[in-house]
């Protein structure tokens, strides 16, 4: 199964603006996120396809994942 | 009137006076919110709540424009108040020297056409949203760090803030970040553009959406977030 890995804002920094992946199995935006040692608070939105999705969904050959961390202050 | 002569064309007469006519809250009187009054001010919104129990401290001269070197100690919201005496005394500004809390919130929100968010946490905007929620009104939600930003209008019965937010208790970028001036200048702007549509029942407005925006990358995107 083949899937692009979109990083945006702070999350590229010291790791990439998109990256390809290869895996067979099951597979879900929260085991990219492991894989990517990316601390799981540091991530506040996912979109699958550009819709925006949970941690748990099952991916499907060809998505697009996009992780967007949290911005908060004013 | 001479002051509103180059609103017009972009806004008709009548919507000039619906802005007028107008209550808007802004709840912070920080980096976001003194450029949301400023803009609502120059516009001609006519009443103005501007909310902020905080005082300026040094640290904030970087990119807060209701304040300078003399303002060091003195409320934020009483700032943005004399400010707007100054550049447009058509308009009323009410200043509330209050924190957002779940106690005053609803109290404080009450009677006001739009909320427009400029708070600094991630937990008081969840007090705000639900606030804004029980007394039926719009919220136009606005945050930033770093080179960052992003700008959700969200109407009651939406809350949007539980899906760009893992929940209440996150913490956000801006802590490591930093605020450099060029993102409150910004985010506000969109933020009273919204405000101004929902104001004149414009439509395309930024609901269900996230405009998140990397300046560093010039990367301009709208999550769907139905």
């Amino acid at each position: 199964m083949k899937l692009v890995v979109k990083l945006f804002a702070s999350l590229r920094e010291g790791r990439a603006k998109e990256i390809l992946i290869e895996r067979s199995g099951v597979y879900t935006p929260k085991t990219i996120i492991k894989e990517l040692n990316i601390p799981e608070e540091d991530v506040a939105i996912i979109m699958i396809n550009g819709r925006r999705s949970e941690a748990d969904i099952q991916l499907n050959e060809g998505d697009t994942v996009s992780l967007f961390p949290p911005v908060g202050g004013g | 009137m001479e002051r509103y002569k180059r609103n017009i064309k972009a806004l008709s007469l009548e919507e000039n006076i619906i802005l007028n006519n107008s209550k808007v809250c802004v709840a912070g009187c920080g980096g976001l919110g003194g450029y949301i009054i400023e803009m609502l001010g120059r516009l001609g919104a006519g009443t103005i709540t501007a909310i902020d129990g905080d005082v300026f401290e040094e640290s904030n001269l970087n990119r807060q424009l209701l304040m300078d070197e003399a303002s060091i100690g003195k409320s934020k919201a009483l700032a943005a108040k004399e400010r707007m005496s100054r550049i447009n005394s058509k308009i009323k500004v009410i200043a509330v020297k209050e924190f957002i809390t779940q106690a005053n919130a609803e109290q404080l929100l009450d009677g006001h056409n739009v909320v427009v968010d400029a708070l600094d946490s991630i937990s008081s905007r969840f007090i705000l949203q639900n606030a804004c929620e029980n007394r039926g009104i719009p919220l136009v939600h606005g945050a930033i760090a770093g080179w960052y930003g992003q700008v959700s209008t969200i109407y009651p019965g939406e809350r949007t803030l539980s899906k760009i937010y893992a929940d209440s208790k996150t913490q956000g970028l801006e802590k490591e970040l930093g605020v450099p001036s060029f993102m409150p200048a910004l985010i506000s702007s969109i933020e009273v553009s919204e405000t101004v549509k929902i104001l004149l029942g414009k439509e395309n407005l930024l609901r269900n959406k996230l405009l998140f925006i990397d300046l560093l990358n010039n990367d301009y995107d709208i999550i769907e977030l139905g």
